[in-house]
């Protein structure tokens, strides 16, 4: 797009968009670190991302007073309007990714030696998928590419998906034996993050179509997480 | 003459023009200024009952389209206009026309408050008394009370109406201008950038008048404040070079205009 009369508004923007780059980059690296953490049990790891997270909330606030200063300052218009309110929605979704993944990171002190692999191997599994679904629609949003964040929005699926079949496996396993009742909750909330952290790619994919294109995205995302209907007893069984 | 470029109009939604009826209409209308070609092939519905308000750099031709509206553009000698405009279904520049009557039902608020030397009770009664709509002393005088009041400006004159009207402030002298166009009982009420000579507040004052306005007449606004044409307007004109570019629901044209050229315009890129 081609340059503002004023200058300095172009430097104002500018600004925002370095402000929500940084941000976006601390949340990609607070989400690595966080699985990463939870993986190899790490606790020094967990501390450190948990520690991080005030840095992304730091963030958060100061994308906020600059966005809300320019709308007072230069009363923004159009597509200058729908990027500095744009920019208030992705710091508040990076701002809960950075809240989800300090969540994970504090699960890794409650996860004992004892958790078979397996278990954990389908938590990672998601953590990576959630990582590059993350990754990719910071790409989209740094080069305003509102096809590539709809791809991001449509791949979401996937994510959800892995989730109900964790879910579950979890579920199985803690019928098997209830001792694994408290390793598997944490596990479970873990995978429950990354799902929410896919949720808040997708309201970032979202954004950034409205801010490209000024419409909003009205077609429906498809929804498979299923879980909130499923139960460990069948309803049917008793009638 | 050279290719006459096409404006593009997004159609006003249905939710503007539901409930309300087409009060001017203007097809395929061409103005000069001697050589110069200020409106070029402009075709424009706009309705009753709700604010119009044309924006777009100086010397687009929003003032001269908004002039040719009630046939201010007749003084002028060496200008000249092709096309039609109608209010109500029939040509304002039917020969048999009485401009004047017309002008009574057009009414205009310039920029700089206009009232005659007189007094403000003066200034409000002309209209009706030249109209002929009353010659009484006590309808005069209701006409009075009544346009100060939709004007919103009879508890600040009520009890000086024989004072001058120039000895009013800038804001108050507007809404004596407003005033004094209601009075004839207009059915359109044109304003050229009726705020640009005033203080936040009074212009504050007059945007709330032209908001209750709007229940009973079809304004257009020309003004150079797109704030301005967005707090007031519910359907917004883009001119440049002469071209209507873009016209179309105020809502959607300053948050997501249809056209380069007016996303440009009213996010200071160009102007």
């Amino acid at each position: 797009m081609s340059d503002h009369i004023v200058k300095s508004y172009d430097e104002d923007l500018a600004a925002l968009k370095m402000l929500l780059a940084q941000m976006g980059g601390l949340a990609e690296q607070q989400l690595d670190d966080a699985i990463d953490a939870l993986s190899r049990r790490d606790t020094t790891l967990a501390d450190r991302v948990i520690q991080n997270d005030e840095r992304i909330d730091m963030l958060e606030r100061q994308i906020e007073e600059r966005a809300i200063t320019m709308i007072a300052k230069r009363q923004p218009m159009a597509r200058d309007l729908r990027e500095i309110m744009v920019a208030i929605r992705v710091a508040s979704d990076l701002e809960r990714i950075g809240d989800l993944a300090k969540n994970t990171a504090k699960r890794a002190h409650a996860i004992s030696e004892a958790l078979p692999r397996k278990l954990m191997t389908g938590v990672t599994r998601m953590g990576r998928l959630a990582q590059s679904e993350l990754k990719d629609i910071l790409d989209a949003y740094a080069r305003s590419d509102a096809e590539k964040a709809l791809e991001v929005w449509r791949s979401d699926e996937e994510l959800d998906s892995l989730y109900n079949s964790i879910f579950r496996e979890l579920l199985t396993y803690m019928m098997e034996d209830p001792r694994n009742i408290s390793l598997c909750t944490h596990l479970l909330f873990g995978a429950k993050n990354m799902e929410r952290i896919g949720d808040h790619a997708t309201n970032i994919a979202e954004n950034i179509f409205y801010q490209v294109h000024g419409k909003t995205l009205i077609e429906s995302r498809p929804k498979r997480d299923t879980t909130s209907t499923l139960s460990m007893h069948n309803p049917n069984a008793d009638d | 003459m050279d290719m006459m470029p096409q404006a593009v109009v997004t159609p006003p939604s249905p939710r503007i023009m539901a409930e309300r009826q087409v009060r001017i209409e203007a097809r395929d209308v061409n103005i000069f200024y001697g050589e110069k070609h200020a409106i070029k092939n402009l075709s424009i519905a706009i309705p009753d009952r709700a604010v119009s308000s044309f924006i777009g750099p100086s010397g687009c031709g929003k003032s001269t389209f908004l002039r040719a509206i009630n046939r201010m553009n007749d003084t002028i000698p060496t200008c000249r206009m092709t096309g039609d405009i109608t209010l109500d279904g029939n040509s304002i520049y039917d020969r048999d026309l009485d401009v004047v009557q017309l002008r009574a039902k057009i009414g205009m608020v310039f920029q700089k408050p206009n009232p005659f030397p007189k007094s403000i009770y003066e200034n409000v009664a002309y209209g009706p008394r030249i109209h002929g709509i009353s010659n009484s002393k006590t309808e005069l005088d209701e006409i009075v009370e009544k346009s100060l009041k939709r004007a919103g400006l009879w508890e600040e004159v009520k009890d000086r109406l024989n004072h001058p009207g120039t000895g009013l402030s800038g804001g108050q002298q507007q809404r004596l201008c407003i005033a004094s166009a209601i009075a004839v009982s207009p059915e359109v009420i044109l304003m050229d950038e009726p705020c640009s000579a005033l203080d936040p507040i009074a212009t504050a004052r007059i945007e709330e008048l032209i908001d209750e306005l709007k229940q009973n007449y079809c304004i257009v606004i020309v003004t150079h404040s797109m704030q301005q044409a967005a707090r007031v307007s519910q359907l917004t004109a883009f001119f440049h070079l002469g071209i209507l570019v873009e016209f179309g629901d105020t809502d959607e044209m300053f948050t997501a205009p249809q056209e380069k050229r007016t996303q440009d315009y009213i996010t200071g890129r160009f102007g």
